[in-house]
């Protein structure tokens, strides 16, 4: 009798923590659990010191009332970045209908120090961003970086090839400076869905 | 269980842990998924079952009554695994020191520990049941690794994942062969031979 009670005890105890740990069955990855976790309650971004493709120095705080879509780059990538890359090409001619107040598109390298301004300049004029509504940008300042990185929850490693494998999503950042949402960059249809969103 | 015959079993376990706590052990071990997944979780159990032995007789008399029949045990083994399983938790060790603490203790204690203590206690069918079902989900899991379009893990590359997979296609089929052959050409292999503590393979 107190086997089977305590083997009940265990098959409760042990799917509650199973369905804690997964967030309710919905989240097996941590990308995932971030997704989940930043739609459920929006985070400050930091204001971190940024340069941009022109080396104009700028900092997110300047774009709260409206809204940013942030994907994190670095310009030597040709795999998934340059899917990022694709989508943020289609959203920004989507996006040029929403006039000066609409939507901005910002990559933002992880890796400053190759990027330098004059490898952002040459991304931005690959993908014909327009600096505008599509800016490329660097952190200088590796600690701000770190902490960026950290609040998106962006984990970057080393791949074999020199490069880097990392989390690679587009994050939405809403009007009051909270990251609201990420979309993953594997979504079929992505920059439509965005689009759609974005309307909103 | 004597004294004279506990000990070296019980110091094999305490000596196997330490070295999988030494840092460079942890970090070497940690580098790859594959040697993650496959050699340091799997070793943090079988120290728990050598160390298990350690327990006083006083702790087995008190804890016996609650896992006569093995279930309750093999059930905290069956969860404690799956956690372990999950990609999100292995992303977690890495990237906490309070969860890789977690797993360093969860693995003997919860994994290791229960499983030699219970597994002796399962009849044939249950032996039989549990084993089939542990294969065919490490199998289940390596086609799982091999095909995912995504990385699973923030701290592993996506190659890994597919050595990973491979792995635990190449361990389900060994293991399943060596059951088979236990099972059919030494027909009484599941039945307990005596002794309740001989589990080797965590």
């Amino acid at each position: 009798m107190r086997s089977l009670l305590s083997a009940l005890s265990v098959l409760c105890f042990g799917s509650a923590t199973l369905w804690a740990a997964t967030d309710g069955l919905r989240a097996f990855t941590s990308e995932q659990a971030r997704r989940l976790a930043v739609e459920e309650s929006p985070r400050p971004v930091p204001t971190a010191v940024l340069e941009d493709q022109d080396g104009v120095a700028f900092s997110l705080a300047e774009y709260r009332g409206r809204r940013l879509l942030v994907d994190f780059i670095y310009t030597r990538c040709r795999t998934i970045c340059t899917a990022l890359g694709a989508s943020f090409a289609r959203l920004s001619n989507d996006l040029a209908a929403h006039g000066p107040d609409g939507p901005v598109l910002l990559s933002i390298s992880f890796d400053p120090d190759v990027d330098t301004v004059a490898q952002l300049r040459a991304y931005a004029d690959l993908y014909h961003a327009d600096g505008k509504i599509w800016r490329i940008a660097r952190v200088p300042s590796k600690e701000a970086l770190a902490a960026m990185l950290t609040t998106f929850e962006v984990v970057v490693i080393p791949d074999a090839l020199g490069g880097f494998q990392h989390n690679a999503a587009i994050h939405l950042v809403d009007d009051s400076g909270r990251l609201a949402r990420v979309f993953g960059y594997e979504e079929a249809g992505l920059a439509g869905d965005i689009t759609a969103s974005i309307a909103r | 269980m004597t004294s004279s015959a506990a000990l070296p079993r019980w110091a094999a376990g305490l000596l196997l842990f330490a070295i999988l706590a030494l840092p460079a052990a942890r970090r070497g071990l940690e580098a790859e998924m594959v040697t993650h997944m496959l050699v340091q979780i799997p070793l943090l159990a079988l120290s728990g079952v050598l160390l298990v032995s350690a327990a006083g007789g006083c702790m087995r008399r008190i804890l016996e009554p609650y896992n006569e029949s093995g279930l309750s045990g093999m059930l905290v083994v069956l969860f404690a695994s799956s956690f372990w399983m999950l990609p999100r938790a292995l992303d977690a060790a890495l990237d906490r020191p309070a969860m890789e603490l977690f797993k360093f203790v969860s693995l003997p204690l919860l994994v290791g520990a229960p499983l030699a203590v219970s597994w002796g206690r399962l009849g044939p069918v249950g032996r039989g049941f549990v084993l089939a079902n542990t294969i065919s989900m490490i199998a289940a899991l390596g086609w799982l690794y091999r095909q995912s379009p995504v990385r699973l893990c923030n701290y592993y590359l996506i190659d890994q994942q597919v050595v990973l997979g491979d792995c635990l296609l190449w361990v389900a089929l060994a293991w399943g062969l060596a059951c088979t052959a236990r099972a059919f050409i030494s027909p009484r292999g599941f039945a307990p031979e005596g002794s309740s503590q001989d589990v080797r393979s965590p």
